[in-house]
């Protein structure tokens, strides 16, 4: 029993290490693919992403300060290692926290900078996640409220779908999620297009390799993001799961294409209602009536 | 004994001298070598009884108790001749001090105090509180010597008075030792007014109208709590718990809920207020006009941890009962509220003290639950904030001292300036929130002890609170490591004393997130085995994880220095408006303008007034509710 876990733990962790950054380039083609046919453009190649990574690596990049990149770098490990963490089965409160940490050198290199730019993206990066991060601890609490326990490894081994158990919160996570993935209405921190008002926010000092390095961080991140998606799921058979997965990636395709950016304001303050309320109330019923 | 005794009165000695010599350089090498004695004290004390049972100790002695009953006369007289200085219509503070005397009084002579068997005690929690406050408060100490003669160097109006006040920083860790050493209530309830009135008589060091002010608000919030305290020992006297009339504490905390909670609640309520909840924390935020080891010494080591520490005794008495629950929800709330208030300040010593409130805050939330996991996690917090919050207070006085300001804003390119300070800045503030590192282990662990609270209102107050607490670190944090281009290592130095304080504390703060689970497993579990014949156990996957994260985070600071500096400089991108390499642009008709960056406050967003009067009448209300319950029928 003990080996199997191991052998799942070592599984888990490799194929997130090689295939998370495979898959997300994918996801990110085929989001650039689905987000052209709903503008009535064909888009690019599905492997477009890739090949814009890999021109990046062989630009010259030019920073304001000595530092800034290594900062990516830690966001990038620290994506990873909480990415190893989920996929390893581990504890899902140690995840979240992980990934705070990840976001907290993200910000830190936009703000080493100095550049007012990238302050502001930094800035709003932080109020993101000041507005998703209840809701996160909230999902996890929920989690472990049906299945008595936080790990990954017990909440996927539970018989019963979350999505009928917790379908509050649910709601309540897809809607953080938003920010997350980095869509509008919520993309404030770093919009996608370079001729906006905050320039690239967060990334608007970072060029070349160190961009490809927050692009590669990104995809971790989005396949991450998934697999927390996956959990409400796990109960149905794979295939079904992982349908309703990508189904709610596309769902969050379609709000991206069809909000325009909202303020941090309303994002802050819609987020933490969404969490207090469907978020509240889905954690009370489960206190009280699944047990 | 020898030992617990030395703590006891030893402070006294140095405290006395300094009072008397005006000789700056002898009084400063007197306090070195004290404040060395002191923490090794403690350090010897922690090696004795760490990890043993609660030991208990008879100190019987008719002049003790003669002295006892004269220090509190004393104290009250001082503190009413104190009041007139009195500016604005608080004639209530005089009415707090006489009604306390006269029923302490009342119960000395009128019902005569019943007979003590065990005066002082130790148990595994005193030992921990015996090392914070031995170790911390005596470096706090010696980092005063200089950055006192700075102080009025830069104050150069302000009366100096040295003397007084290093005799009031060592009668504060004496007292301090008593509040964690008594077994006998009216002792303990003594220092807890020594206590009290070291704050007051600390905040009012500056002789300003406002300083003034605030420390007659520490005063009376303080007395309030006195009052309550004084009430609970009345009771004791009275009632007694199950027929047996005591003064010890150990008697009240194994005696029957039904009879122990009321004084628990009283007593309570008395930490509450001194640990600075919500709706009394005011006073704490208006301790900031004192200079800062004052701030530093009340907020890491002594004071707001007296309050905490009473609390988490009374918690298993606590537990499980309605009033519990009441003083949990206080916490909690002030825990969200405090959070996000610190969210709007930029002056960096109201966000230190809105986050102590807050973390205070949530300690007495874990006390509040009384399980063995809240209990836990109660200890680690209080560990790791004593050392971190320590540090940060230090740091930003010298920075103040340096760059002649304590707004976050001017801290920008701080790593660049003082590295040295920058860098222990960081060691602060990422032990106070980011993981794998100290304050977010016992969050973690409070989080895991919530959820199985029933309702989980308590989970989603800390859940709700943190994201708050992460923005306002992550924003200074931003401040402190970004690098104008034009910027250069300053020259003047820190001065030798600063240096062992703050060198020595940030090396505690990296030990105590380094070492964690082995100070979990030999103090806490100890206590928690004694208390509640339970355990935590870690999971050790999840430690060989956080030991990862651990090893990464070590190794950050070493690739910044060995980091190869290539990558070709640019100036700041400007939207291609630059003027040369600065933050200068060209702007409308042709005018020369300086970029200007400032962090988001919220301010408009979160008014200051309006989440404290929000969180005042909330917490009111649950001090009501906490109160009712002790007039209703125990069942």
């Amino acid at each position: 029993m003990d080996t199997k876990i191991l052998m799942d733990q070592i599984l888990g962790g490799i194929g997130y290490l090689l295939l998370a950054p495979v898959l997300g380039g994918l996801l990110a083609g085929f989001d650039r693919i689905v987000t052209a046919r709903m503008q009535s453009r064909k888009g690019p190649p599905l492997f477009q992403p890739f090949y814009d990574l890999f021109k990046l690596c062989e630009k010259r990049g030019s920073v304001v300060n000595q530092f800034q990149n290594l900062y990516m770098l830690c966001f990038l490990i620290f994506i990873i290692i909480t990415g190893l963490i989920f996929f390893t089965g581990g504890n899902l409160l140690l995840t979240i926290f992980a990934l705070t940490v990840a976001s907290v050198f993200l910000i830190l290199g936009a703000f080493s900078t100095n550049s007012p730019y990238s302050t502001i993206g930094a800035d709003r990066e932080l109020l993101q996640m000041m507005a998703y991060e209840p809701m996160m601890l909230i999902a996890a609490m929920g989690m472990y409220l049906v299945t008595r326990s936080f790990n990954v490894r017990d909440i996927i081994a539970d018989p019963f779908p979350l999505v009928y158990s917790l379908p509050f919160i649910f709601i309540g996570f897809v809607f953080i999620l938003t920010i997350k993935l980095r869509k509008s209405p919520f993309d404030l921190s770093s919009s996608h297009h370079g001729h906006q008002e905050i320039v690239k926010g967060i990334t608007t000092e970072f060029s070349g390799p160190a961009l490809a390095l927050f692009e590669i961080a990104h995809w971790y991140e989005n396949i991450l993001l998934l697999g927390f998606v996956y959990l409400f799921f796990a109960a149905f058979n794979p295939v079904v799961a992982v349908f309703l997965t990508i189904a709610t990636y596309i769902f969050e395709i379609f709000i991206d294409n069809a909000c325009a950016r909202l303020t941090w304001r309303f994002t802050v303050k819609s987020s933490w209602l969404v969490a207090g309320v469907l978020g509240g109330v889905n954690l009370l019923a489960a206190a009280y009536l699944l047990l | 004994m020898k030992i617990i005794l030395f703590l006891l009165v030893f402070p006294l000695i140095p405290a006395l001298f300094s009072s008397v010599t005006g000789n700056q350089k002898l009084r400063g090498g007197i306090i070195r070598l004290s404040s060395a004695a002191i923490a090794l004290g403690s350090i010897y004390c922690a090696w004795i009884f760490m990890g043993k049972d609660i030991t208990f100790f008879s100190l019987e002695h008719a002049f003790i108790e003669k002295g006892v009953l004269a220090g509190e006369i004393i104290l009250s007289l001082f503190l009413l001749y104190k009041c007139k200085d009195i500016v604005a219509k608080e004639w209530w503070i005089p009415s707090l001090i006489v009604v306390q005397t006269a029923i302490m009084l009342f119960c000395d002579f009128g019902i005569k105090l019943p007979k003590v068997e065990h005066a002082l005690y130790i148990d595994n929690f005193s030992v921990i509180m015996t090392l914070i406050i031995g170790i911390i408060g005596s470096l706090i100490c010696v980092y005063s010597v200089s950055y006192m003669k700075d102080y009025h160097h830069h104050h150069t109006g302000m009366k100096d008075r040295q003397r007084s006040f290093f005799f009031i920083m060592f009668l504060f860790l004496s007292a301090m030792f008593g509040v964690v050493f008594a077994n006998n209530l009216v002792w303990l309830f003594l220092c807890w007014e020594i206590t009290t009135l070291c704050s007051y008589l600390m905040i009012g060091y500056p002789k300003t109208e406002e300083a003034t002010r605030n420390a007659f608000r520490a005063l009376g919030l303080n007395l309030l709590g006195g009052l309550s305290f004084v009430i609970a020992i009345f009771y004791l006297v009275k009632v007694g718990i199950a027929g047996q009339k005591t003064i010890e504490l150990d008697h009240v905390l194994a005696g029957a809920k039904v009879f122990a909670l009321i004084p628990a609640i009283l007593i309570s309520f008395a930490g509450i207020t001194k640990s600075a909840q919500m709706p009394f924390s005011s006073w704490l935020l208006g301790a900031m006009v004192a200079p800062t080891p004052v701030s530093a010494l009340l907020h890491s080591s002594t004071m707001v941890k007296a309050g905490v520490f009473i609390i988490v005794k009374f918690a298993p008495v606590l537990a499980g009962t309605f009033g519990g629950h009441m003083v949990a929800l206080i916490g909690g709330v002030t825990f969200l509220m405090t959070s996000l208030l610190a969210v709007t300040q930029s002056n960096a010593k109201r966000v230190l003290a809105y986050s102590t409130i807050a973390n205070l805050g949530l300690v007495v939330a874990c006390a509040g639950i009384g399980t063995y996991e809240t209990i836990w996690a109660a200890i680690l917090l209080i560990i790791f904030h004593a050392v971190s919050k320590g540090l940060l207070f230090l740091s930003v006085g010298t920075i103040e001292h340096k760059i002649a300001s304590r707004d976050i804003e001017d801290m920008t390119g701080l790593i660049a300036l003082y590295p040295g300070l920058g860098f222990v800045m960081l060691v602060g503030i990422l032990g106070m929130f980011l993981a794998p590192f100290g304050m977010l282990i016992s969050k973690w662990a409070a989080l895991q002890a919530f959820i199985d609270v029933k309702p989980p209102i308590l989970a989603l107050l800390l859940a709700f609170g943190s994201a708050p607490t992460l923005f306002f670190w992550t924003k200074w944090m931003g401040k402190i490591v970004s690098i104008p281009q034009d910027i250069h290592k300053a020259r003047n130095g820190v001065s030798g004393n600063e240096w062992t304080a703050l060198g020595l504390l940030a090396a505690l703060t990296m030990a105590a997130c380094g070492l964690f689970p082995l100070i979990a497993s030999t103090f806490i579990t100890p206590y928690l085995i004694d208390n509640f014949s339970q355990r935590v156990n870690l999971e050790s996957g999840n430690l060989i994880i956080m030991s990862i994260m651990l090893a990464f985070m070590i190794i950050v600071p070493l690739g910044f220095a060995l980091y190869p500096k290539k990558w070709p400089l640019t100036p700041t991108y400007l939207s291609g408006a630059n003027i040369g390499g600065s933050l200068k642009y060209r702007g409308a008709m042709g005018r020369e303008r300086e970029v200007g960056i400032r962090s988001y406050y919220l301010s408009g967003f979160l008014s200051e007034a309006g989440l404290t009067n929000v969180s005042v009448i909330a917490t009111l209300v649950l001090i009501v509710a906490m109160f009712v319950t002790i007039l209703l029928p125990q069942v």
